[in-house]
């Protein structure tokens, strides 16, 4: 074959290190995402587009001559009250509902803070440039974007720090009770209305952050929120509710798959080929749960 | 059938006949309504009456789209010459051609989708609930994405049907793609009605209310399940090859495989008019269609914003929809035996 990867080595490892920088940022959103799936099981098909808002705001403090780095303290704050409000107004009318309904009603607020984006702030792709400049692997071989080594830092840092939060304080022990059984948490005197909207709140922050990092390293578009929440569903469930490791590495996993798919067919089918791979593992999870006569649930 | 129903079907009848004569403004909307229906009808056949929600009726829809405008070209002229002219007229069809194209086009657009249901259904339909809902939502969005690379069928740049020919006379296109679509329509309600009158939608209910159940009592519930999902595609393949043909121009992602408009309306309409019944989503597209085309351009660019948050108060305070919410009013209409006491002490018991 003659793909440029397999001829020259260093595509590959180039290809490798810069999957798994991307992985770790996938991680971070996915992270959010089973927090607010184990604890308030709701699947939230707005994920991307709050990483996608989390963005902008990166993008607007560098605008205004701020650096954007800085977006990754001020964009989680900003988001959390965004994804309190988004749960006082919506998901508390639809946690306890079928999760079709909930599935739905994300899907509506995808779709309007999609527009709404689009309004605010243009149709075009930005980003902001964070002037960190390049380091250079293997006789300049290997060429990596020092905000991409920041960006993965960053999300290590800020999962640490979530997973000693959940592990240490107060309201992490609440959360992780109201995840175990919610009905025997409410009898022992958590507040499980405010424990799923401080959730909320948290995977909303969690996305600003990525939102942040992607708008320093990578680009950002109105639109581009979906895949996203395609990717950080497909981590949760190879790696299962729960599996902080297991997210990590599929995480990492799914971001070398995208850049050697990126490598091999072409950039105009790599949101294409993401999509195609959620459908190939549901199906093949469905086929392995399916001897044991099971399904996923 | 009783007699107060015959009145209305024949009322309806003669209703969507006289239509592009009364309105002939309308026609185009019309059709689109026709349309519409079709896609919430069959929608509900998987999603209401079996219980699996798909995202995923778009695929069909697209395909269908780009297969019967592909076969009306390629019948008569190279395809990929056609394309790469874009929308200049460098061959142009007869009428003899243009027609003939369009019944092959159409065929093969209901036929195609129909047998990739079947081949894909065994997979997919594997999986249950939510799992479902977003394998599909990912079906329809690769779907778009990789057409979109597709050189043959126009890639990004879109591909135009083949305009509609010259028989003498102005309003020929309108009253042909109206009443196109209107019979898809007649067809899709009389085979949709005669199946919802047979023990194959007791099984799809039963599968929706219970599929382990269903499953033990010996129904071999993947067989009916597939089959559902196939009658399904075939009415969205068609719906699609029509709705080719009368927008006149496809793009990958925005109007074949477009997941955020059409395979949201879709739901939303049989949501909204109610799951699970016959006319429920037939109410369900015709309200929808109205609010959407009148008060669309009140919203003038911020169409989406209104849809995002139509879906969200939908979903919110009716999910039930119209029908149910009627059902719950009026029982005694739908057949449903109201003992006045029984109801009575279960409201002092609230």
């Amino acid at each position: 074959m003659d793909f440029l990867v397999f001829q020259y080595p260093m595509i590959t490892v180039q290809a490798c290190l810069d999957g798994i920088l991307l992985g770790v940022l996938f991680a971070l959103i996915a992270y959010g995402m089973a927090l607010q799936w184990g604890v308030m099981n709701i699947i939230n098909i707005a994920q991307g587009d709050l990483v996608i808002l989390g963005g902008y705001i990166a993008y607007f403090m560098y605008l205004y001559g701020i650096h954007p780095a800085w977006g990754v303290i001020v964009a989680p704050v900003i988001m959390y009250f965004v994804g309190i409000a988004i749960y006082k107004l919506v998901i508390n009318k639809v946690v306890d509902r079928d999760l079709f309904i909930s599935i739905l009603a994300t899907f509506g607020i995808s779709i309007l803070f999609m527009q709404l984006m689009n309004f605010a702030f243009g149709a075009d792709v930005v980003l902001a440039n964070s002037g960190y400049g390049t380091t250079m692997l293997f006789d300049s071989n290997v060429v990596l974007p020092n905000s991409k080594i920041f960006s993965a830092f960053i999300s290590i840092l800020f999962a640490a720090c979530l997973v000693i939060y959940m592990k240490k304080s107060k309201l992490g022990r609440a959360i992780r009770a109201t995840a175990q059984n919610a009905r025997a948490a409410k009898i022992l005197g958590v507040d499980t209305e405010k424990v799923y909207a401080a959730t909320f709140g948290i995977n909303a922050a969690l996305c600003g952050v990525a939102g942040a990092l992607i708008s320093i390293t990578f680009t950002i578009h109105p639109y581009m929120g979906l895949p996203y929440t395609i990717r950080s569903f497909m981590i949760v469930i190879v790696a299962g509710l729960g599996n902080l490791p297991g997210v990590a590495m599929s995480g990492m996993g799914l971001g070398v798959f995208e850049e050697f798919a990126d490598y091999i067919l072409g950039t105009e089918f790599r949101i294409g080929s993401v999509f195609l791979l959620l459908v190939l593992i549901l199906v093949y999870r469905r086929f392995k749960l399916s001897r044991k006569r099971e399904y996923l649930k | 059938m009783n007699k107060n129903n015959l009145i209305l079907y024949f009322g309806i009848l003669i209703f969507g006949l006289a239509a592009p004569f009364l309105f002939p403004a309308f026609k185009v909307q019309l059709s689109i309504l026709c349309v519409l229906i079709v896609l919430a009808t069959t929608w509900n056949i998987q999603g209401g009456e079996m219980g699996y929600n798909s995202f995923g009726n778009i695929l069909f829809y697209g395909l269908g789209m780009y297969l019967c405008a592909s076969v009306q070209v390629g019948m008569f002229f190279p395809l990929a010459e056609w394309t790469e002219s874009g929308g200049e007229k460098t061959f142009v069809h007869t009428p003899t051609q243009f027609f003939q194209g369009m019944a092959v086009g159409l065929v093969v657009a209901a036929i195609v989708p129909t047998i990739v249901a079947g081949l894909i259904g065994y997979s997919i339909l594997g999986l249950r609930g939510h799992y479902f809902a977003i394998c599909t939502l990912g079906l329809g969005v690769a779907a778009g994405e990789i057409s979109g690379g597709i050189e043959i069928i126009g890639a990004g740049q879109g591909f135009t049907t083949p305009p509609f020919p010259d028989v003498g006379s102005l309003e020929a296109r309108g009253e042909f793609f109206y009443f196109l679509s209107f019979f898809t329509l007649i067809l899709t309600f009389i085979a949709v009605r005669s199946i919802y009158s047979t023990r194959f939608k007791l099984i799809l209910n039963a599968i929706r209310d219970n599929e382990d159940k269903a499953e033990a009592m010996g129904i071999e519930t993947m067989k009916y399940k597939i089959i559902g999902w196939m009658i399904s595609a075939f009415f969205c393949g068609l719906a699609g090859g029509i709705m080719g043909g009368l927008v006149g121009y496809i793009d990958s992602t925005d109007v074949a495989f477009d997941g955020r408009e059409m395979g949201v309306f879709m739901v939303l309409m049989a949501i909204l008019g109610g799951k699970g019944t016959l006319w429920g989503p037939i109410i369900g597209a015709t309200i929808f269609h109205i609010f959407k085309e009148g008060f669309w351009t009140f919203f003038l660019g911020w169409q989406y914003v209104a849809l995002g948050v139509l879906i969200v108060v939908i979903v919110i305070y009716f999910p039930e929809g119209i029908m149910g919410w009627l059902r719950e009013k009026y029982p005694e209409r739908f057949g449903e035996v109201v003992d006045e006491k029984d109801r009575k002490a279960q409201v002092e018991l609230k």
